[in-house]
């Protein structure tokens, strides 16, 4: 079935309301700490309190006297029972031909501790506040060491600076590059003019709601391990862990990962936790459960960004781009979480051309080691540090040339499609002068004069920023991620469970965490079989029910696991038409599938889905010699390109020159996510994207103490958290450009809200603050920094 | 211990507690309602919401034993007992108000005391009045429409 048939179905494009909601009103949803097993003990971690130090030695005798306790896990326990480090999940590969640097990524340091927050010991006891109290009582001898936690810092080099690995000996992991370096500079000799910017794209912490948790669970009877735990992709878990790290038989583990509360990337990776739960819960025949206080996910969940680049942009006395050219110094933090080396790499330089056809691009990263938390993939992962700096770019080329942030944009945009862009990636369709002139026609652009008139009468600033974004979804083909280095595959698995009495259970390898999977592909199977949406059940996030898939990630979801169940579907449509024939005398070449009923062409002859299935599994009248009884397909899916979502945003802010307080006024954007199943769930998930990028432009930020190394910002004290009065009304808008190679036509929605917003701020603050001389500002934009920067313009 | 009798959801309870015990640690542990969430350590984020005498605590600042002789409503205790939801359980799902689920027990349970002491209030007042209430998925718009609505059909 190609995407413009399907995205005629019933049910598609309709806002179901989510099968998942009543459980979650009631109280009734099921997170890993709401799970209570017998037997249950209670671990509790000791972090290091030093951003570097030698540890000396760790003496447990206090903690193992104190009340309730079971036992102390080190270091050397770890080392004494083989368990590896933690490994890294994409292979890069510097420009010397040289892998990239991969040291050990310890469960429980042996010899050093390399960032507040690192992980020294277990303890377990029968309760919690046993578990907390005891480890007060581990005693940890460190030597303090220099740190560097910047990244600006540590690209600086020096001999003064601390190592933290010693296959780093100058802390870089890799230095890379993409694109014809030589063609780039040829192209900047013959530039009229050249735009150049220094931008950071401010590190920041995920802060899902519910804080990860796990319960490790071993059986002395089958010798198998359970580990329940808030993971977006629990099969991957199972793979890390089991053929990685503890040299498991892969079919002995069975992860769950039941209701989770939010992820946006930081669940996506193998934590040290969740292997010492699974290793000592055997050691101990004991189930043990950890739950993540807010403090030390703070101190220890995956951190986001983290970039500082520069930027050059040549272009002709039009306003044409002619190249780009790029150096991003990336911080990886202390350690390479799961999938931290591809995201300053292959999820952002790809990404560089944008929507422009810039003839020629090149781009060098080189990614460090800093004694932080390890930085990793966080809501659209690359693409947000690569839409912030070519959007910034471009506004800025246009105030530099006398142009229309618009009239920049449209000059540039690509307009034929499939176009291959210097970066690698082929866009497959789009249309982003629609998006850009919906946008401006929901923002009402044309009465933006007046609000600003409007806000200089009551002594305010206004501005207006455009942010025009591309990004890639659906990380694929599997065989071109593994030329690249990833080191797994990226396909993802349906199985479509049809019952004897006709309902369905469908089993995806995607993982809901919020996104509504249950309901969504729950339509997409209702739409093909033509059943209701609630005969559909759909389950996912276990290993043992669920065969092999790759989880959630990447806006992926739809676009891969969907395309899977699609396939699926074809399965079951294609033997459930054998049957029908056989039930109507008929060839099966002349039996049509359509809402629920197979027909005879040209006839009035029909049997229904329900009959089918039925017969299926009752197989009286069923033609045995030719096909097997049941109704049952399993499908996998490999896509063949990515999926490209691309739109524009329009922000308009409002400043208080007097304090610097910087209101969001109006915010559009206007998204081309191809097919949209569900647009109450995609415009939901537009709202929390743009939430999570305005939040980036203006509220959050994560930063550590650069003398001691020390996180700053540990708590929702110190880190600003959006909430519900920092934002207007948001106006969406769709345009719809079906992806031209997954059977659905989608593209993928999740990450887009917080991949495009940010620019569109940052350009509007800089726009508000140009009269007064203002032309550069990093994020975040609190009040104290606008201020600052108009106190600074206003004495230069 | 010590013993503490309280109303929770319209059940009178019995418990022995500690004295340091937390009303969120007795609900969640002691009387197995795991539909209030602990989602911070600072008191921010709202997810443990609940109704102490119709007016909204965090109870992972409030101690069990304070609670002692009050009337307790959790989310478990808001649907009506054939299953029914609270016209601001039935709005939140109405308006997709929720996504993970995770602080939406807080929320609501902050949004009905919301609606009770400001039945007409506006979008602005209920987007101040959230403030206590962290969500990290729905980017608070859908949730401001599930809070109007539920005032509505509270009324």
């Amino acid at each position: 079935m190609g995407a413009s048939d399907f995205s005629n179905l019933p049910h598609i494009g309709e806002s179901v309301r989510r099968k998942e909601d009543y459980r979650f009103l009631t109280g009734a949803g099921q997170y890993t700490d709401d799970i209570d097993l017998p037997n249950m003990t209670h671990a509790y971690f000791v972090r290091s309190p030093h951003a570097h130090a030698k540890v000396l030695s760790v003496d447990t005798a206090a903690a193992l006297k104190s009340p309730g306790v079971i036992e102390v896990f080190t270091g050397r326990d770890v080392q004494g029972d083989k368990i590896n480090g933690l490994p890294c999940g994409w292979l890069i590969t510097s420009t010397d031909g040289q892998p990239m640097k991969e040291p050990a990524h310890p469960i429980l340091a042996l010899d050093r501790v390399r960032y507040v927050g690192d992980h020294v010991a277990m303890v377990v006891a029968e309760t919690l506040e046993q578990a907390r109290a005891a480890a007060e009582l581990v005693e940890v001898h460190y030597e303090e060491l220099p740190s560097v936690v910047d990244v600006a810092q540590v690209s600086a080099k020096g001999a003064h600076l601390p190592v933290l690995h010693p296959e780093a000996p100058d802390n870089l992991c890799y230095h890379w590059a993409i694109g014809d370096k030589g063609q780039v500079d040829e192209a900047f000799k013959h530039a009229h003019h050249v735009t150049k910017l220094d931008l950071i794209n401010n590190r920041l912490v995920p802060n899902a709601m519910e804080p990860r948790a796990a319960i490790g669970s071993y059986n002395r009877a089958s010798d198998e391990y359970t580990l329940y735990v808030s993971n977006q992709n629990p099969h991957v878990e199972r793979l890390l862990m089991t053929a990685f790290v503890m040299g498991l038989p892969e079919h002995k583990v069975r992860v769950i990962a039941p209701d989770v509360g939010g992820g946006f990337g930081s669940k996506i990776y193998l934590y040290a936790e969740d292997v010492c739960l699974t290793w000592a819960s055997k050691k101990l025949n004991r189930n043990i459960k950890w739950n993540c206080e807010r403090g030390e996910a703070f101190l220890s969940d995956a951190h986001g960004r983290d970039h500082a680049s520069h930027a050059e942009m040549a272009l002709d006395k039009d306003g044409h781009f002619l190249a780009l050219r790029v150096h991003t110094n990336a911080n990886l933090g202390a350690y390479l979480s799961t999938f931290a080396t591809a995201v300053p790499t292959i999820l952002y330089a790809t990404l560089l051309a944008g929507q422009y056809k810039t003839p020629q691009i090149y781009v060098e990263v080189d990614a460090w080691f800093t004694n932080t938390a390890p930085v990793d993939a966080y809501r659209g992962a690359g693409r947000p540090e690569a839409t912030y700096l070519l959007e910034r770019l471009v506004s800025r080329a246009a105030w530099e040339m006398g142009m229309g942030q618009d009239e920049i944009r449209t000059k540039n945009f690509i307009q034929q499609f499939p176009y291959q862009t210097p970066v690698a990636l082929q866009y497959d369709v789009g249309d982003f002068h629609a998006c850009m002139s919906q946008a401006q026609q929901k923002a009402d652009v044309s009465g933006y004069a007046k609000r600003k008139a409007d806000s200089q009468a009551r002594g305010m600033l206004r501005g207006v920023g455009y942010s025009s974004y591309i990004e890639a979804c659906g990380i694929a083909p599997s065989n071109i991620a593994g030329a690249l280095g990833a080191r797994a595959g990226l396909f993802e698995c349906g199985e479509v469970r049809v019952h004897p009495t006709g309902s369905v259970t469908v089993f995806t390898g995607s993982h809901s965490h919020g996104q509504g999977h249950e309901t969504t592909f729950a339509q997409v199977v209702a739409a093909r079989l033509g059943l209701s949406v609630d005969q559909v059940d759909v389950v996912h996030g276990d290993t043992g029910r669920v065969p092999f898939g790759m989880g959630t990630y990447g806006s992926r979801s739809i676009s891969v696991g969907g395309a899977a169940i699609m396939r699926a579907i074809d399965k079951i449509e294609t033997k459930a038409k054998k049957i029908a024939a056989h039930l109507l005398e008929a060839s099966d070449v002349d039996i049509e599938f359509k809402n629920g009923e197979f027909t005879v062409k040209g006839t009035d002859k029909k049997v229904t889905f329900g009959q089918v299935a039925l017969t299926a599994y009752v197989p009286h009248n069923y033609p045995l010699d030719k096909l097997e009884p049941g109704l049952n397909e399993t499908a996998f899916y490999d896509p063949t390109n990515f999926t490209f979502p691309a739109g524009t945003y329009i922000c308009e802010v409002e400043i208080d020159p007097q304090t610097g307080v910087t209101r969001v006024d109006r915010f559009t954007a206007v998204d081309d996510f191809g097919t949209i199943i569900n647009p109450m769930i995609v415009e939901g998930q537009i709202h929390g994207g743009l939430v999570q990028g305005i939040g980036q432009a203006l509220l959050e930020n994560c930063v550590y103490d650069p003398q001691t190394g020390q996180l700053l910002t540990g708590s929702f004290m110190d880190y600003t958290m959006p909430r519900a009065d920092d934002f207007p009304h948001f106006e969406i808008g769709h345009v719809c450009t079906p992806c031209t190679h997954n059977p659905l036509g989608t593209k993928g929605c999740g990450e887009a809200g917080a991949i495009g917003s940010p620019p569109a701020v940052i350009n509007a603050v800089l726009d508000a603050l140009a009269p007064l001389g203002v032309k550069d500002l990093d994020m975040p934009a609190t009040p104290h920094r606008v201020w600052a920067a108009i106190q600074k313009a206003s004495h230069a | 211990m010590q013993q503490l009798k309280m109303n929770v959801n319209q059940k009178e309870v019995t418990l022995n507690v500690e004295p340091n015990t937390l009303l969120v640690q007795a609900l969640r542990e002691s009387l197995h309602l795991t539909g209030t969430h602990v989602g911070c350590d600072t008191a921010q984020c709202g997810a443990c919401t609940v109704l102490m005498d119709g007016r909204s605590i965090k109870s992972c600042n409030v101690l069990a034993l304070q609670a002692a002789g009050s009337h307790i409503t959790t989310i478990e205790g808001l649907a009506q007992k054939d299953g029914t939801l609270h016209p601001m359980q039935a709005a939140f799902k109405e308006c997709h108000g929720l996504q993970c689920g995770f602080c939406t027990p807080g929320m609501v349970m902050s949004a009905v005391d919301l609606c009770s002491r400001h039945p007409n209030a506006d979008e602005a007042q209920i987007r101040e009045q959230l403030e206590g209430n962290l969500c990290r998925c729905t980017g608070y718009q859908n949730i401001v429409k599930a809070v109007q609505m539920g005032a509505a059909n509270m009324k």
